[in-house]
């Protein structure tokens, strides 16, 4: 079994919480569950949708068709009605004469009587009814969500109730008897970021609010006193990089979050995090430019930007997490590299990853460890003075923060320096940080670059390569054309930079037709693969209209343009 | 002891000398030790004073000499944290730190080296020039208005305002220990000389015009505004207001107040109560 549910209608209708509590409430009842949202950039009006879908079998991916649509204004059935299958159903305040399954919920009319604001509710229950759920999960979801509010609690249950009676079970859905599963979270993308730097010991996060990235300060900022850490709304994101830069040179964990336009701003600040190996890691919530662009929606055009970021030459980190579970245990591992090698790291998603829910496995926090990589106190004492830029083979010196040594000082700088910190314009001097910078890299892609991740056969015809968030639905589209018999793998780059290449070379030379698929329009991945590996493309799969790939699109144009003549 | 380093990168006869020296010997009487101060600082040749001075220093970025104390606060409480930089990298530059963090009160003591131009990139207008000086860039001479940084101050929420001058260091030490005293965002707007560039605000000039505010109640804000106003034959120095308020710290009562974070043990199995929300 595998649905997909589409609800539909203007900013300030309240879309958000009811796909939350829907979604919620069908992953509670056991199954999995994957939730997009398709917002516009403004607060009320406009044509806003969240897809919902569901299924016994694990999903990673939006889907296109639609087997119900929940139409909370007339735009809603304009738009989707095209999408929806022959017995598909919609619910609406009226009914449609040529549809088969049109369901009329009178969804005003009856919430006007408990409470006007609870419109929604009704349409859930009368969902939860169609399907054929009962509503033990969906009253516990509605309590756990107003639980600061009794009044609203028994007024949405009521509404809830309402709606379910309202309407009759279509026997189109077959649910599957599902175990349900208590070893399973519902997360999106940006919570899933903000818990695991959480879980990695971050005590101080800052931003500026900037569309999609605002997730993750919205959850640091609500735990922080749970955590017992400082979330601050920067001046603006000049501001807040500089002062993350200030808390990790005071010894903390920091972090920043921000979208491309921010992280324009945030460019000199990296380089600062370069030569002043001040550990750093920044989120990077991709959406499409240049400048605001479309600022509610996803892309992937910003890896140029980012893997090219600050003037000058400095060791950098990208990592692109590849689904919600991917999100929290890179956020986690970004925080620890970022620490050994004192470098930024940056974590590179899009608003696809971070506006999308899914249900991952739950995590063992037990197999994650902190390690900070600070320098202790017990100095060598041949040392007469501490060494902040200390010259080693691997490239990585002693890192202090003020207060930790007595009777020395820990100096930083944003210009070349001596092993002290203090400035310097001396050639060798010059050579050699350069030289000591550049070797933290060298160890990294010994000791901790992962490689791409493959799925598929040994010998096949088709390489398809893709990277980030577009895991999902290139994955599902993948195993489809390979359950039909088509000899297809998929490469997946989740370490973007410095770039991992062993798998990759395999591939190289091998009579193999190979697909780069992402979502930008000037293929950036697949020009990365041939700067750093000579690597020809024959197939780039590219979109660029803003909105996430699904697996069914996928699998059509990869039919389409790629493997026409089977 | 704090130690002056014997090179600078200065001009011979700079107001930097100066300011040093005060500096060094407030912290000195203060009996502060150099291993629990932390200067950051942004760019410009004010900017370098921590490669010239044994203290702990962040020498970062230009205008962004405020935002790392920010974090620093956070990070570690017991450390006194001074802010020191230019007029173009605080004015200028900078200029959206310095209201915001005075918004927040960020518990610092900020020194403003104001010599009205900029040393560094050779004698162009700062923020605080005085109308119709010429430079190279300005041969027309300087059009727009000079900043007032003590009236931006004053009305940003600063609780600590101050100016001296580095011809009268008694006058200077006092306020750097008066600002070090002081719990909250002290403003220390410090005139000096550019001996290279600045052919008019010369040490003569200064000493001619600076005054020390007499019978000014330094809790009246309009009293203080209105002195703040004063530039011309007269130019006043001293605290012009302080206030005590909340500092950026108390707003996040749930840190411990004496706790240095970096020293906390954290381990991630203790996390597992996060994990419920999403059940």
């Amino acid at each position: 079994m595998d649905y997909n549910i589409l609800i539909g209608g203007e900013a300030g209708q309240g879309l958000k919480t009811t796909a939350y509590l829907l979604g919620k409430t069908i992953f509670k009842n056991g199954y999995h569950v994957f939730t997009t949202k398709d917002y516009m950039s403004r607060v009320r009006g406009g044509h806003n949708f969240i897809k919902i879908r569901f299924s016994d079998s694990e999903i990673k991916s939006p889907k296109d068709k639609l087997d119900l649509i929940i139409a909370l204004n007339e735009e809603t059935i304009d738009k989707h009605l095209i999408d929806l299958k022959d017995e598909g159903v919609l619910l609406a305040d009226k009914e449609l004469n040529d549809l088969e399954n049109s369901v009329a919920v009178n969804a005003k009319e009856i919430a006007k009587e408990i409470n006007s604001k609870g419109v929604n509710s009704v349409f859930i229950g009368a969902l939860l009814k169609t399907i054929g759920f009962d509503l033990v999960e969906a009253e516990k979801v509605i309590g756990q969500y107003f639980a600061d509010d009794n009044q609203k609690v028994e007024d949405n249950i009521l509404l809830l109730k309402k709606g379910y009676k309202s309407c009759d079970n279509i026997n189109r859905f077959e649910l599957s008897g599902i175990e349900k599963n208590d070893n399973r979270l519902y997360i999106d993308g940006n919570q899933a970021i903000g818990l695991g730097a959480a879980t990695a010991g971050v005590s101080f996060y800052t931003a500026y609010p900037m569309s999609p990235s605002t997730g993750i300060l919205n959850y640091l900022a609500k735990n922080q006193k749970r955590l017992s850490i400082a979330v601050e709304q920067a001046e603006d994101e000049i501001g807040a990089i500089n002062m993350a830069l200030g808390a990790a040179y005071g010894g903390s964990r920091a972090m920043v979050g921000t979208s491309g336009g921010g992280f324009a701003l945030m460019n000199e600040g990296l380089g600062m995090s370069g030569i002043g190996e001040i550990p750093l890691v920044i989120a990077e919530v991709q959406r499409p430019g240049p400048a605001t662009g479309l600022p509610t929606r996803t892309s992937q055009g910003d890896l140029n930007f980012v893997i090219n970021s600050s003037q000058g030459e400095f060791p950098l980190i990208v990592i692109a997490p590849k689904d919600q579970e991917d999100a929290f245990y890179q956020s986690f591992r970004a925080h620890n590299l970022a620490d050994k090698y004192q470098v930024p790291v940056i974590v590179l998603s899009d608003q696809f990853l971070a506006d999308s829910s899914s249900d991952i496995k739950k995590m063992n926090l037990d197999d994650l460890k902190i390690n900070r990589n600070l320098y202790s106190n017990n100095r060598d004492k041949e040392e007469n003075e501490y060494k902040r830029y200390k010259l080693t083979e691997d490239g990585i010196s002693p890192r202090a923060y003020p207060g930790s040594l007595e009777n020395d000082t820990i100096l930083v700088d944003s210009h070349e320096h001596n092993e002290y910190g203090r400035v310097t314009e001396d050639e060798d001097l010059r050579n050699n940080m350069i030289k000591k910078r550049k070797a933290k890299i060298n160890k990294f892609q010994k000791e901790d670059l992962n490689p791409a991740e493959y799925f598929g056969d040994e010998e096949i015809e088709y390489l398809v390569i893709g990277w980030g968030s577009s895991y999902g639905p290139i994955l599902e589209a993948v195993k489809r054309l390979k359950d039909e018999g088509n000899k297809i793998g998929f490469l997946s780059f989740n370490d973007i930079w410095p770039l991992p290449k062993n798998k990759l070379k395999k591939w190289k030379k091998k009579n193999v037709e190979k697909i780069v698929i992402e979502n930008n329009s000037t293929g950036q991945f697949s020009s990365l693969l041939g700067s750093e590996l000579q690597l020809e493309i024959e197939n780039k799969i590219l979109k660029y209209t803003g909105r996430p790939f699904s697996g069914d699109e996928i699998y059509e144009r990869l039919t389409n343009e790629v493997i026409k003549d089977v | 002891m704090f130690k002056e380093r014997e090179t600078t990168s200065w001009c011979p006869g700079c107001g930097n000398f100066p300011l040093r020296k005060a500096l060094k010997d407030s912290l000195n009487e203060m009996d502060l030790n150099y291993e629990d101060v932390v200067m950051f600082t942004g760019i410009g040749q004010a900017a370098k004073m921590p490669h010239f001075l044994k203290i702990n220093g962040y020498n970062g970025l230009h205008g962004r000499a405020i935002p790392p104390a920010v974090g620093m606060r956070i990070a570690n409480p017991n450390i006194e944290v001074i802010v020191e930089s230019g007029d173009g990298c605080s004015y200028g530059e900078g200029g959206n730190h310095f209201v915001h963090n005075m918004r927040r009160n960020l518990d610092i003591v900020h020194l403003v080296h104001n010599n009205q131009i900029y040393g560094l990139t050779k004698g162009q207008a700062s923020p605080t020039s005085g109308t119709d000086i010429k430079t190279e860039v300005q041969p027309e001479g300087v059009t727009a208005q000079p900043l007032n940084p003590l009236r931006i101050a004053l009305s940003s929420g600063a609780t600590f305002v101050a100016r001296s001058f580095v011809g009268d260091r008694e006058h200077l030490s006092k306020m750097i220990k008066k600002a070090s005293n002081h719990r909250g965002y002290a403003l220390i707007d410090v005139l000096q000389p550019c001996v290279s560039f600045n052919k008019i605000n010369t040490y003569k000039w200064y000493s001619d015009r600076v005054a020390r505010l007499e019978n000014h109640d330094k809790t009246d804000i309009d009293s203080a505004f209105h002195e703040a106003g004063k530039w011309g034959d007269e130019i006043p120095i001293g605290v012009f207001y302080q206030k005590e308020r909340d500092v950026f710290r108390d707003h996040f009562p749930w840190l411990d107040n004496q706790e240095v974070i970096s020293e906390r043990k954290i381990d991630p199995s203790d996390m597992d109560d996060l994990l419920r929300d999403f059940e």
